[in-house]
């Protein structure tokens, strides 16, 4: 499986570059390694049935719980088969529908890449892995919605998408970090064997909110289903792989995953089952008025994925049986539509509903599978997609609590969702004939093949629904629920109450199309109440707070790094003066009776010199005086180290005085001419700040004198000195041997600083 | 400046400063002194014959830069901080060996001298990398 991922990730490095005959079928070469990876899949299709699986193992950071292991089992399979067998449908679309398009091998790598990060995601065991795939699978959709990159549109929706999805992915991180810590393991086996300890800590709510963050992101539920519509600025193949049948899918797998983790609790229910809820609806109430016919196929990905989630909500073993096979159903049935809006916007050159009408005549294979896969998508019998909707309403139906509510928006959304595919598929092919921009045909027989594939499936997987049911459906659910949960797909229930709730569904919908039909004002007025109701667009929101954030950062950058040198040093001092001054008051006690002890005269007058030479430095008007004066306290200040016997800083100081003046010295002639320029209000303000700080510095020289710390270090340095370290100076012993890694530091700092004082003065050159 | 005076006497007064800063070096372990010291010390040595002569021709005469400087000072750390790595000891632990030397006198050399000598070039670097950047002609 490794050799599989690895396929997958080296095979477009190889590929970047290619002689020109070889280049232009890359994409059929891709499609072929798909196919391998379709088969492969099959061909273990026995081992993991029932419950078993493959495994691969390879340690990579072990001290941190992190490897590489991967594992097919069931539910990844699913998923695996759906990624490279629609991928191979794809590649082969994608070769025809790509052809005239600058950086279509750049597209086909990138799209390769997605898959394979894709099958990285499901494959994974561990949930660090698998976030790695996650975010590699966001940073692919962002470089391939981002495809015509010359367009604006297309640049901000792809940002939009980067930093939904993003912020989703570090969420989950988050979140798989927080319950990780629970059970010390991002195994998911191990989540899955001490699920109660998980569900039972307190990181559990915190953990589920921010994985539930990124499942939602990802799966586009409300409120961040906006990035979604606007992905559909990405080239047609990119919307019916990544955007219908795959990435969008990943949040529902993470649910999938997870559930047996983090379900079966009534958070778990009641914030997973509110979001699909909201989604669904949201999805198949927008998608009405759209106008682009990606945007429609956009909004009613949103329901089809709300409707996922609201499945994973309810958590039963009916919901998620049903949910696994609504993932097929919509996969199908999406990723084909996707392509055939892909075809049609190539041939007639728009997407605009209203440019187009009556192609069946000049597109009668187009016709006949769209009129297939809408039947799948309205859920109308005898496709895969009414399987799926019966086995959804019976899962409501048997909910316990809720069910009424659920039931009811159900029946709602999926009156919408009836309506819209009668809509989609009669203005497009049926209807009267609008002028398109191109005059349309059915040349290129590969644009028609994946949905004339995928609509067969769904007849046929319709008519035979065991195939599905028995192999895959059954095995996957016993891995999420435990239970044994007998439910024969079939087209035919009988007289039960599913069985009327669909007919009403589906008289309600089909008269909501005829009056749709019959009087477009109707659906002209729609469009107008739902642009009052909805004058708050998420997307618009999203990108005001992004776009405050930047200017937000933007203005405080501008007040924090001015670039004026005198404020920088004025805000560190007042800040840490002020946070010095804290920390004096708050840490213990007073005491001023020994501070001010009776020293010798000598060093009082010493003192005395230092300061005149102070004041003097700053208020003479010639330059050497100044230096002069900066020299004198430099001086004293050595002479006050060497009463206390402090010898070596005393040599330090002087020498380090001296090379001051010296080069001062030298410099002087090249100085501008001495100036006072500070107003005399400036000059009181710096007076302040000098004297805040000062004083600080003074309270904490007193009270380093009367702190007690229970140890002090002087000693043991005293006392090992020299039976340790052979040396009988101390200072120096502490330098280059006790703290051999502090000089060691400082000798690099001031290496760089030496280094940046250079830079300082050959770039003033250069720009001079 | 063109002193005849200075330029002479800085001849005497140069070599006196960089045998006093090898000495403070070298008893730097057990007397006042030390790597830091020293490298000031053989700084001002050459910061004075560019007082006497010109900068720009002392920085020409150089046989190593400033950037030389610091680092070999650099490498003589690290390269003082491996026996200990070697000999399996804490990282940066002082290791000692005893010479004989002839006239009965034992000289100890430990890693803590190559350190400061390490430390003793970077520090005549970065004095160096001052006092040429600060007085460069434009």
């Amino acid at each position: 499986m490794l050799l599989l991922l690895l396929i997958f990730f080296l095979l477009p490095l190889l590929m970047i570059r290619l002689p020109r005959f070889l280049s232009e079928s890359r994409s059929l070469v891709f499609a072929a390694v798909q196919l391998g990876a379709f088969l492969y899949f099959l061909f273990c299709l026995n081992g993991v049935h029932s419950g078993g699986f493959i495994e691969s193992v390879h340690p990579w950071i072990p001290e941190l719980g992190i490897n590489i292991s991967l594992r097919l089992d069931t539910l990844s399979m699913i998923f695996g088969l759906l990624i490279t067998g629609i991928g191979f449908l794809i590649f082969l679309f994608a070769h025809t529908y790509m052809k005239h398009y600058d950086g279509r091998g750049r597209f086909s790598i990138f799209l390769f890449l997605f898959s394979g990060a894709m099958l990285g995601l499901v494959l994974s065991e561990n949930l660090v892995l698998m976030f790695i795939f996650w975010e590699l699978t966001t940073v692919l959709s962002f470089l391939l919605i981002s495809f015509f990159n010359e367009k604006g549109e297309a640049r901000k929706a792809a940002f939009q998408s980067l930093f939904l999805t993003g912020f989703g992915g570090l969420s989950l991180l988050a979140g798989i970090i927080l319950l990780g810590t629970v059970v010390n393991s991002y195994s998911v086996t191990e989540w899955v064997a001490r699920a109660d300890e998980i569900r039972e800590s307190r990181e559990y709510l915190p953990g589920l909110v921010l994985i539930l963050l990124g499942a939602f992101t990802k799966s586009a539920q409300f409120p961040f289903h906006f990035w979604l519509p606007g992905a559909m600025q990405a080239p047609g193949p990119v919307s019916a792989y990544l955007h219908s049948a795959t990435m969008v899918k990943a949040g529902f797998y993470l649910l999938a995953r997870l559930s047996p983790v983090l379900g079966g609790t009534s958070e778990w229910v009641y914030i997973v089952s509110l979001a699909g809820v909201l989604t669904m609806l949201t999805g198949s109430y927008l998608a009405i008025t759209q106008r682009d016919i990606k945007g429609i196929l956009a909004f009613t990905t949103i329901n089809a994925l709300g409707v996922l989630v609201l499945l994973m909500g309810i958590d039963t073993g009916l919901s998620i049986k049903a949910a696994l096979l609504f993932l097929f159903v919509h996969a199908f049935y999406k990723a084909a539509l996707f392509m055939v809006a892909g075809t049609i916007e190539k041939k007639t050159g728009t997407r605009d509903i209203a440019l187009l009408g009556g192609l069946r005549k000049q597109m009668p294979l187009t016709f006949i599978f769209t009129l297939l896969l809408v039947l799948s998508m309205a859920g109308l019998p005898p496709m895969l997609g009414f399987l799926g909707k019966e086995l959804i309403y019976e899962a409501k139906v048997q909910l316990p609590g809720i069910s009424a509510v659920v039931l009811v928006l159900g029946v709602i959304s999926n009156i919408f969702m009836v309506m819209i595919s009668l809509l989609f598929v009669y203005r497009i092919f049926l209807g009267p004939a609008v002028k398109s921009p191109k005059v349309p045909d059915e040349r290129g027989t590969m644009l028609i093949l994946g949905p004339a594939i995928l609509a067969i499936l769904s007849l046929f997987l319709g008519l035979f629904p065991g195939i599905l049911g028995n192999t895959l459906i059954e095995s996957a659910l016993s891995l999420i629920r435990a239970e044994e949960l007998q439910v024969k797909l079939k087209l035919w229930h009988g007289f039960n109450q599913v069985f009327f709730l669909s007919l009403f569904t589906i008289i309600a919908g089909v008269s909501l199309f005829m009056l749709a039909v019959r009087r477009p004002q109707f659906l002209a007025g729609w469009t107008k109440i739902n642009e009052r109701i909805f004058f708050i667009r998420p997307a618009d929101v999203f990108e005001k707070m992004i776009d405050g954030f930047v200017r937000f950062s933007d203005r405080n950058t501008g007040r924090m790094q001015h670039g004026y040198h005198r404020w920088y040093i004025l805000t560190i001092f007042v800040f840490s003066a002020g946070n010095i001054w804290f920390q004096v008051i708050y840490t213990r006690g007073w005491q001023t009776d020994a501070a001010f002890s009776l020293q010798p005269f000598y060093i009082s007058g010493l003192v005395f010199v230092i300061i005149a030479a102070t004041v003097f430095s700053t208020l003479s008007a010639s330059r050497i005086a100044t230096i002069v004066a900066l020299g004198v306290i430099g001086y004293g200040i050595s002479l006050i180290y060497l009463y206390y016997s402090a010898v070596d800083l005393a040599i330090t100081q002087i020498l380090v005085e001296t090379l001051i003046v010296v080069m001062f010295v030298l410099v002087l002639q090249r100085l501008p001419k001495f100036a006072k320029l500070s107003t005399r209000r400036a000059k009181w303000r710096d007076l302040l700040v000098a004297l805040f700080f000062g004083s600080v510095m003074t309270v904490v020289a007193i009270k380093a004198i009367h702190l007690e710390f229970s140890q002090s270090i002087s000693d043991y340095f005293l006392e090992k000195s020299y039976l340790e370290a052979f040396g009988k100076n101390v200072v120096n012993v502490i330098l280059v041997d006790f703290r051999a890694l502090d000089t060691l530091g400082e000798v690099v700092v001031l290496s760089i600083a030496a280094m940046g004082v250079a830079m300082l003065f050959t770039f003033k050159k250069n720009k001079a | 400046m063109n002193s005849v005076i200075l330029q002479i006497a800085q001849r005497y007064v140069r070599f006196l400063l960089l045998f006093f800063a090898v000495i403070a070096l070298l008893r730097g372990h057990n007397h006042p002194g030390g790597g830091f010291i020293a490298g000031l010390l053989a700084g001002l040595s050459i910061v004075m014959k560019g007082f006497a002569f010109d900068i720009e021709q002392v920085r020409r005469q150089m046989k190593l830069s400033p950037s030389g400087f610091i680092g070999t000072g650099l490498v003589l750390i690290v390269v003082s901080t491996l026996p200990s790595l070697l000999a399996g000891n804490a990282f940066m632990s002082g290791s000692w060996t005893t010479i004989s030397m002839p006239l009965g006198v034992d000289l100890k050399l430990g890693t803590p001298l190559l350190f400061d000598t390490g430390v003793f070039f970077a520090v005549i670097g970065v004095t160096l990398m001052f006092l040429f950047s600060l007085t460069k002609s434009e």
